[in-house]
């Protein structure tokens, strides 16, 4: 009956009431689909990172990533790739030989990664293909043909079929170059990485080069689902223990530092705004208090306990917290939804969001694990904000508090 | 057996400047099934006098004892609970919980004593019936009557099974017919249920009723008259 009391006195001074509702509807709302928004950007830039840059696992020569040698790479990478792709929940693999060459348009020239793929291989582990936005993947060209950024084709001034020169030192110290063509050009949402990174055949690369065509200083390994990560690489670790073999998060630290953060500056986020709402329903819940003197001294005269005259109100205040949370939420989780097909076209205002590598569609993503941690957030604010008008309402005299005329 | 006994029984307030002498050594004896008017001029100490009979004002000095026990002697703890099974209180601007029904105000002191469902809304609807209220039991205060609503507050206070009730001016915010039914109301629990009623007044007409006078003037009892 006091369940019901309370709930009933929620809605006594409706008004007063649907005003701290309203607030605190408005700033659950806010914290979710902010968590919401954020938490879509950060899982597109890691998908994207996975799918572009790192896949799950790569094994390289140890020493090779701090200090990226051409000489140092694994003569039978091939062989690797295809053993590791054999093995239980593997979706694909390939090598990657990898230079650091100039490249030459006949205006201008600049330093790039040159990745020596397989591309139908590569394929199956990274997006390449998907990001195609002229030409063709590793198609319409026969000899030499190169795939390279929009960002670089640009600075180049460089077209589909335009020629270009890649040199770079090779196998016995000389500098050595040949001519490609470009057949595709790509685009993905890291400026950087599209400035940076151009892919040629492994024939073409290593002959260049003068290495065996089954060599690689790279094997990419793309896992059936990201949880397996940690333990395909305890495994992969103790399979080729004269190799490095590091998971994404090793490999782009800068962006699993997302992963860990977001959870983290949601909840701060969360605890600032429960803060300022909690100063709201603090006064709604002495103004209550304060209206019901009379009545909580007769509750008190005809033997209502502390105990429960405290869980009344505190309940009373839980009630509206969660009320007005809900409400938030469900805004929050509705937002979300609407969003989450079409996607929130940020590019009119995020022009330096694609150089830190994030999509300028953000799709929201909300975890469940979330919501429930909102609740119980939301719970726990209602809890604190009662206390002090509860304290309040046990400090009432019930003898004066009958002969108050109110 | 006595259900109340008060001795040399004295409250002085001294929360402003002066002090007040609100009670000034009542000895009182009231006995089970009395129907009792306590009676005097605004400020002469009736409430005073029945809030310390009832647990909820500490005396400066004296004794209150209801039944075997020492109120005076009870930790505030204790007296909350004390109010609770033993006292029946109906008060002068009725107080009822506007956001229950009358049957729920009856309920929710029986829920407090922790009886169960079933009894509580038998018990609640039978009293209600015996005040008069039984086509009523699921309406709000708000739609009710002072008349009404002070009968609801009479149920309320017998839904406990109190040794006594305790009315400070119950009919003071009423009409003379409301004052009229309320009074017949109470008469009747007293003469057929044997309901002890110690109510205060300063209406000559619901003296009239009483079966006993006690009648306060600053704080003293003056005369104490009983009708045969
Ligand atoms: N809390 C208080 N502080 C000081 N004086 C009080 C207080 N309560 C009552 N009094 C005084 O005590 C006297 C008796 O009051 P009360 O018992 O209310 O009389 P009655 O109910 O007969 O009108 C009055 O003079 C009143 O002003
Ligand atoms: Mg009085």
């Amino acid at each position: 009956m006091i369940l019901s009391v309370s709930w009933r006195n929620v809605w006594r001074s409706k008004t007063r009431s649907l005003v701290i509702l309203f607030a605190i509807a408005l700033g659950i709302f806010t914290g979710v689909f902010n968590y919401s928004f954020y938490n879509g950007m950060a899982l597109q830039r890691i998908d994207s990172a996975i799918s572009t840059e790192a896949s799950h696992i790569q094994l390289h020569r140890k020493g090779y990533l701090e200090n990226p040698e051409e000489k140092a790479f694994i003569k039978d990478a091939e062989q690797i790739a295809l053993a590791i792709e054999s093995e239980d929940s593997v979706k694909a693999t390939c090598y990657r030989f990898i230079v650091q060459g100039m490249i030459q348009s006949p205006t201008t020239s600049t330093g790039v990664k040159v990745l020596g793929v397989n591309p139908e291989k590569e394929q199956n582990i990274t997006n390449l293909h998907d990001k195609i936005i002229d030409g063709a993947y590793f198609e319409g060209i026969s000899r030499n043909p190169v795939v390279i950024g929009k960002k670089l084709a640009e600075k180049l001034k460089l077209k589909v079929r335009s020629k270009l020169v890649i040199s770079f030192a090779d196998a016995s110290g000389y500098i050595s170059g040949a001519s490609f063509r470009i057949a595709g050009i790509y685009e993905t949402s890291n400026n950087v990485y599209d400035n940076s990174t151009v892919f040629v055949r492994t024939e073409d690369l290593n002959q260049l080069y003068g290495a065996d065509i089954k060599a690689g200083h790279e094997v990419a390994v793309l896992l059936s689902h990201s949880d397996y990560v940690p333990i395909k690489q305890h495994e992969l670790k103790a399979q080729y223990v004269d190799l490095d073999v590091k998971e994404w998060r090793e490999l782009l630290p800068q962006v699993s530092m997302l992963e860990s953060s977001l959870d983290i500056s949601m909840y701060i986020f969360m605890i600032i705004i429960l803060l300022a709402l909690i100063f709201g329903i603090i006064n709604t819940m002495l103004m209550a208090v304060l209206e019901r003197t009379k009545e909580l001294g007769m509750l008190m005269s005809i033997g209502m306990n502390k105990a429960k005259v405290f869980k009344m109100i505190m309940v009373e205040t839980v009630f509206l917290s969660l009320i007005g949370g809900l409400v938030g939420i469900a805004m929050g989780i509705a937002v979300t939804l609407i969003f989450a097909n079409s996607g929130i076209d940020i590019s009119s205002v995020s022009e330096g969001f694609g150089a830190m590598g994030y999509d300028s569609i953000i799709y929201p993503v909300l975890l469940v694990k979330n919501v429930v941690d909102v609740v119980v957030m939301v719970f726990i604010t209602g809890i604190l904000a009662a206390i002090y008008p509860a304290i309040k309402a046990l400090k009432l005299n019930p003898a004066e508090a009958l002969r108050m005329n109110m | 057996m006595n259900v109340i006994e008060t001795n040399n029984l004295t409250k002085t307030y001294n929360d402003s400047e002066v002090e007040v002498h609100a009670v000034q050594g009542i000895d009182l004896k009231i006995e089970e099934g009395e129907f009792t008017a306590i009676v005097g001029p605004s400020g002469c100490g009736k409430t005073t006098f029945l809030n310390m009979v009832g647990g909820l004002d500490q005396p400066t000095s004296g004794t209150v004892r209801v039944g075997d026990t020492y109120v005076n002697e009870l930790k505030s703890s204790e007296l909350i609970d004390f109010r609770l099974h033993n006292i029946g209180f109906v008060f002068q601007a009725y107080n009822l919980i506007p956001v229950l029904t009358a049957r729920e105000n009856v309920e929710f002191i029986m829920q407090l004593q922790g009886k169960d469902k079933k009894e509580r809304e038998q018990r609640a609807s039978n009293l209600l019936t015996e005040v008069g209220l039984g086509d009523r039991i699921n309406s709000r205060p708000s739609r009710l009557s002072g008349g009404q609503q002070q009968r609801v507050a009479v149920a309320r206070a017998l839904a406990s099974k109190p040794k006594f009730v305790l009315a400070d001016e119950p009919t003071a915010n009423l009409d003379s017919k409301s004052t009229e039914t309320l009074l017949d109301m109470m008469e009747k629990l007293n003469k057929e249920e044997n309901i002890t009623f110690i109510f205060s007044t300063h209406d000559m007409r619901v003296v009239n009723k009483a079966r006993r006078v006690i009648k306060l003037e600053d704080g003293k009892i003056i005369s104490d008259e009983r009708k045969s």
